[in-house]
């Protein structure tokens, strides 16, 4: 083993150990992915019919559990009928990698089946739309309420035991409540990203504010600073990385809210697509949609992360030293 | 120490005297009367300090020197505005002040930089707190980064600089804010003893060009006696006054002056303050021979 093991606690990888392992941490689960579905006996646990022979309810291209194939299999052998041919098979449900990536690209460019219904990309973007007016709605009111929260004893009293009640209460419960206030469209979707994030929202940007060494506000004060300038100028910068990292863990909450919301009123967006490509056993299509989810979280968030770094260049000092 | 022929710390030059003289003719800045402070704990109050007394005059350098838990970072949280005492008084030139404010600048053994704001920038927020201009602001602040020697540095984060560093940027902002007077609180405590003595050196030579006076909290009996006028020794439980030592050490002051006799003098009276004999026999009490049992012997053999 060379002189930095490779699980040292607490040691920093070398870059070209990290890239090496980022790698594979998504190359493993696509190479399990693979095994299953390319090599036949690990599992493939049904038949896919080529030839339906003699048994009546065979059809080419249908599925049957392996035991009931050779069962049928066996009854024509003794009957002398023609015999049924197949191959192993995996369940529909679980596509193979090169169909999802297929799907991936064809997912795009098939037309809508009915004149109502929308491409793909416009699901996506509704999606995105629908997360974004939630995140942002909640952030415009709880971001400042956490900070306040986190400055100010008497407000954090006033306000966090029922924010601390409320968040227990889980969003998609409010569904009906807000179809009802909201109508059908978009309005309670946002209110059910809303709900999902605000209340954890206010108490992690408390904590966070809380988080700020006393000491600062204290130097500030000798330095003269009024209870304005404290928050606007000691509070705020001095939580702002901070606060920037819990709205990405935050951004992230909402996402997973999003399919519960989208189910809401009229279905819509992704949701709509991937409960829509199911109902045709399109699970090709299902999984490509769920990892464009994926992907657009991730990707999001990496954008977000570089962003981070040339907005607090402080922060990278710090690491310098 | 005790066979060394001392004089007494009471014994002062002509020159020192004559400083002495001097100074308490100066205006009062400081007035320190009957200063009591009670905190509550789960045991009951705690009185940290109790019927404290003393002025400090202009352009004066008083060190505050005490055993741990006398409460000394107490008097000078009081002294900033930052606690409220439970009795007595603070006049600041005449004025009773109970509040924080930038008339009283204040540096922490902690260097409470704003990480955010380059070193000019944390030179200048007392001054934007005045209200200055931008372009003001930034020219004064510039000329007391040059004070501390730290103009190469003025764009950089705290974050980038070593401590002694840190700690000249903290002095520089304070007085930027241009108070009637620096508390410092155990302000070298965090450095190693290299950089310490050269930051006694530069606060020294900082404060010689400027006219400001300095209350300066400290642990180290030599740091006490190396930049003092004088020497408030306080007393724990409760935290008091136990005597003011004037410094019969002449200025201005270098690290050469450690081995003279006036400052040795000082040093022996803040001994005997400090570590009251009852305190060593304490320690020389101890039963120690269940440790040293076996030691014993390798010593008698050499």
């Amino acid at each position: 083993m060379s002189s930095s093991a490779w699980l040292a606690p607490r040691i920093a990888l070398s870059p070209k150990r990290e890239r090496a392992l980022t790698g594979l941490s998504f190359f493993l689960p696509l190479l399990l992915w693979a095994a299953v579905s390319y090599a036949p006996f690990i599992w493939h646990p049904n038949i896919e019919i080529t030839e339906p022979g003699s048994v009546s309810y065979f059809q080419e291209g249908m599925q049957v559990e392996r035991a009931a194939f050779n069962e049928e299999l066996e009854r024509q052998r003794a009957a002398g009928g023609s015999l049924p041919d197949g191959v192993r098979a995996n369940p529909v449900y679980l596509p193979a990698p090169h169909e999802v990536a297929v799907a991936f690209y064809t997912s795009f460019t098939t037309e809508p089946q009915r004149r109502s219904e929308q491409w793909l990309h416009q699901s996506l973007w509704h999606s995105i739309q629908i997360i974004f007016w939630g995140f942002m709605l909640s952030s415009v009111v709880g971001v400042p309420m956490g900070i306040l929260c986190g400055t100010f004893a008497a407000v954090s009293r006033i306000q966090e035991p029922f924010v601390e009640f409320f968040r227990y209460l889980p969003a998609p419960a409010f569904g009906a409540l807000a179809v009802a206030i909201l109508g059908i469209y978009d309005g309670p979707k946002i209110a059910i990203i809303f709900i999902g994030t605000f209340f954890q929202q206010v108490l992690v940007v408390a904590n966070t504010t809380r988080q700020l060494d006393i000491s600062l506000l204290e130097a500030a004060l000798t330095l003269g600073a009024n209870r304005r300038q404290l928050l606007f100028k000691v509070v705020i910068p001095g939580i702002l990385p901070q606060l920037y990292r819990d709205q990405r863990i935050l951004l992230g909450w909402a996402w997973t809210y999003l399919i519960v919301a989208e189910l809401i009123g009229t279905s819509s967006g992704i949701t709509w697509f991937i409960t829509q490509q199911a109902r045709y056993q399109n699970f090709d299509n299902v999984f490509a949609a769920i990892i464009m989810i994926g992907i657009i979280g991730l990707l999001s968030d990496v954008v977000l992360a570089k962003l981070g770094k040339t907005l607090f260049p402080w922060e990278r000092a710090s690491h310098k030293a | 120490m005790a066979d060394l022929q001392l004089p007494s710390y009471l014994v002062q030059s002509e020159t020192v005297k004559a400083r002495f003289d001097e100074l308490k003719r100066r205006d009062v800045i400081l007035e320190v009367s009957e200063l009591g402070k009670t905190f509550e704990s789960a045991n009951g109050p705690v009185t940290a300090l109790e019927g404290v007394n003393f002025r400090v005059h202009r352009r004066e350098f008083v060190t505050v020197i005490g055993p741990s838990g006398c409460g000394k970072s107490t008097l000078i949280r009081v002294l900033a505005g930052l606690e409220a005492a439970t009795t007595g008084e603070v006049l600041l030139a005449g004025h009773p002040v109970d509040t924080p404010g930038p008339d009283r600048g204040m540096v922490f053994q902690g260097y409470t930089l704003f990480p955010w704001l380059t070193v000019k920038k944390n030179v200048m927020f007392g001054l934007r707190n005045q209200g200055l201009g931008d372009a003001d602001a930034s020219r004064d602040a510039l000329q007391w980064i040059q004070l501390v020697g730290l103009e190469k540095f003025a764009d950089v984060y705290p974050d980038e600089l070593s401590g002694g560093m840190k700690q000249r940027v903290a002095i520089a902002r304070a007085l930027a804010a241009k108070p009637r007077i620096l508390l410092m609180d155990e302000p070298f405590g965090a450095l190693d003893a290299q950089t310490r003595s050269k930051m006694q050196s530069y606060l020294l030579e900082i404060w010689r060009h400027i006219d400001t006076t300095v209350l300066f909290i400290t642990h180290d009996l030599d740091e006490a006696i190396y930049l003092a006028d004088r020497i408030l020794v306080l007393d724990a439980n409760p935290g008091r006054v136990n005597e003011v030592i004037e410094v019969p050490v002449p200025r201005p002051r270098s690290p050469a002056q450690f081995l003279q006799p006036e400052f040795l003098s000082a040093r022996q009276r803040l001994d005997e303050l400090i570590h009251p004999p009852s305190a060593t026999e304490e320690a020389a009490g101890l039963d120690l021979s269940r440790f040293v049992g076996s030691g014993e012997k390798t010593d008698a053999q050499d």
